[in-house]
């Protein structure tokens, strides 16, 4: 099982290594990263593995949407299966 | 594998075109909570809906969370009353109505449909009391959802149920005048009911239904705005096409929150409603996408055709995405729930003439409108019974549901709020038919209904 978390917003110092922080500490554990930078515009996706995090999955997505919050980003975190519902037949 | 853009494409459709699940609504049958006693059977009634419903909220936000995919409305619909009240034909069914309300205060839900009745070839014990107690039964509760069916394709027009409804949705108005006539706005009169509609005001738990179903409704008029925007200038072929593929992408969000939610809550999914819903928000409405397909305002001559494609397409593209379709399945055209279609009323681009010819493309009928407070009860029977023949013809769904604005004149408004809305009062043809609805009768089913 895996969730697919972005970040969008403004680039800052830190952005992914504070994601994955928060990854890790859940046990999360990081399988896919591919992010860039548009002028100053961050955009990251990162997949993750969640079978076997310690924390409950709604647990580990508030905590990621608060620190999106923080930092003035826009975090979403969402189960794979709703793009593979939406896009594959 | 899942690419980026389908991943930025589906954070983009959320963050700025409004994607969203519209409801998970719960169907409960009260048939085995109908006693003689009144209290009692109330006492059943709300004790069945706080037991199956308990969890229904909690997992509607538990599920929107785990796919990110906004759940907006959590609801809930019954067995029509007037079958249960029929048990305790002395008593005021008003008492059922505020069961309802209760139960659906203490589960969390926004709505719960079913204070109905079905009438479409004649009253049974039940119907009269329940719908005379209409108006009162939505003034003293805050939650509870009414509708009447008058007509079907199988059953013809019942006439006396038409004269009736247009006096009850008069005096659910004057009811309710002090809070903008709100009464009527949760009262529908349908030709061709279905039993398994997700949607207020019109939900209620049919009678061929399981004890406890999921029926999920979908929505996204803005997506599907922001593809065709995005397409520019291609030909009307294309434009159809555009609507199917994105009609696609949101029902199946749509089937795997009602699988989800069906698994979760241990209960049988019912149905998928693809419809696309409007609400007040700026880009979430479906007049808009008449517009992008190239008219100047919604209302405009063009609009009959483009609704109708918009209509089909939405049902193409949805009908594979899901494994059970139901409910009405099309698009919506609710007036002051949609943003353009309260600027097109406004300008009087769109008037009640030009929503009739379009509710006999759209899955609904004349939806949300506004109307003269002094407008007779005669001629809402009429606008009634010309919906109920369009519906019953055509053998689709069709649906009033009118607000006379007491007090108010053409141009004033009626504001609601949240998702009811708000907007101008409409004109109306005031020429009287109060002949043809005090004739009483039904209106013969039609030839097509002679399919066996």
């Amino acid at each position: 099982m895996r969730a697919v978390i972005t970040v969008l917003g403004k680039d800052n110092v830190g952005i992914l290594a504070k994601v994955s922080n928060v990854c890790a500490d859940a046990g999360a554990n990081i399988i896919e990263v591919t992010q860039s930078v548009l002028q100053e515009m961050f955009a990251m996706i990162m997949f993750v593995e969640i079978g076997d995090i310690k924390i409950p999955y709604s647990e580990l997505s508030d905590k990621l949407v608060a620190l999106g919050d923080n930092l003035g980003l826009k975090v979403h975190v969402m189960h794979e299966d709703i793009f593979n519902t939406m896009y594959h037949v | 594998m899942i690419n980026s853009h389908d991943i930025l494409e589906t954070i983009s459709m959320i963050d700025n075109e409004n994607l969203d699940v519209r409801t998970i609504t719960m169907g409960i049958s009260l048939l085995d909570c109908i006693d003689s006693d009144i209290d009692k059977a109330c006492d059943k009634i709300y004790d069945k809906i706080c037991r199956y419903a308990k969890d229904l909220v909690k997992t509607g936000e538990d599920i929107s969370k785990d796919y990110g995919i906004p759940i907006i409305h959590k609801r809930i619909s019954v067995t029509p009353i007037a079958l249960v009240a029929a048990a305790c034909p002395t008593k005021n069914p008003v008492k059922f109505a505020k069961t309802l309300d209760k139960a659906s205060k203490t589960v969390g839900v926004n709505f719960v449909g079913g204070y109905s009745s079905l009438v479409h070839k004649g009253f049974a014990p039940g119907d009269y009391a329940l719908i005379e107690s209409i108006p009162e039964a939505l003034s003293v509760t805050d939650n509870v959802c009414s509708s009447v069916n008058v007509g079907s394709t199988k059953t013809g027009i019942n006439m006396d149920a038409v004269a009736k409804m247009g006096r009850i949705i008069k005096a659910a108005a004057e009811e309710t005048k002090d809070r903008d006539c709100i009464g009527a706005a949760k009262l529908v009169v349908f030709c061709n009911a279905p039993e398994d509609n997700p949607f207020m005001a019109g939900a209620f738990h049919g009678t061929g239904e399981p004890d406890c179903v999921i029926n999920v409704g979908v929505s996204g008029p803005g997506v599907v705005r922001a593809a065709l925007s995005k397409a520019g200038d291609c030909n009307i072929t294309e434009v159809a096409d555009i609507v199917k593929r994105t009609a696609f992408k949101i029902t199946r969000a749509g089937q795997l929150v009602a699988q989800e939610a069906a698994k979760r809550l241990c209960v049988p999914f019912g149905i998928l409603d693809l419809s696309l819903a409007p609400t007040p928000a700026v880009g979430d409405s479906v007049a808009y996408i008449l517009e992008e397909m190239g008219l100047e305002q919604c209302g405009a001559h063009g609009t009959t055709a483009c609704l109708a494609l918009l209509n089909d397409a939405v049902k193409k593209g949805g009908a594979m995405a899901s494994s059970h379709v139901g409910g009405l399945s099309g698009a919506f055209i609710p007036v002051t729930e949609d943003a353009g279609m309260i600027e097109a009323a406004r300008s009087k681009a769109l008037s009640i003439v030009k929503l009739e010819a379009m509710t006999s493309v759209c899955s609904v009928g004349l939806d949300m409108i506004a109307i003269p407070g002094d407008t007779s009860a005669d001629v809402i029977s009429g606008i009634i019974a010309d919906e109920a023949a369009i519906g019953m013809v055509n053998t689709k769904t069709t649906a009033v549901r009118l607000i006379p604005a007491i007090g108010k004149k053409v141009g004033d408004e009626l504001n609601f709020g949240g998702l009811l809305g708000g907007g101008p009062v409409m004109e109306v043809n005031t020429k009287s038919p109060a002949k043809l609805i005090a004739r009483g009768g039904r209106i013969p089913a039609p030839l097509q209904s002679l399919k066996n």
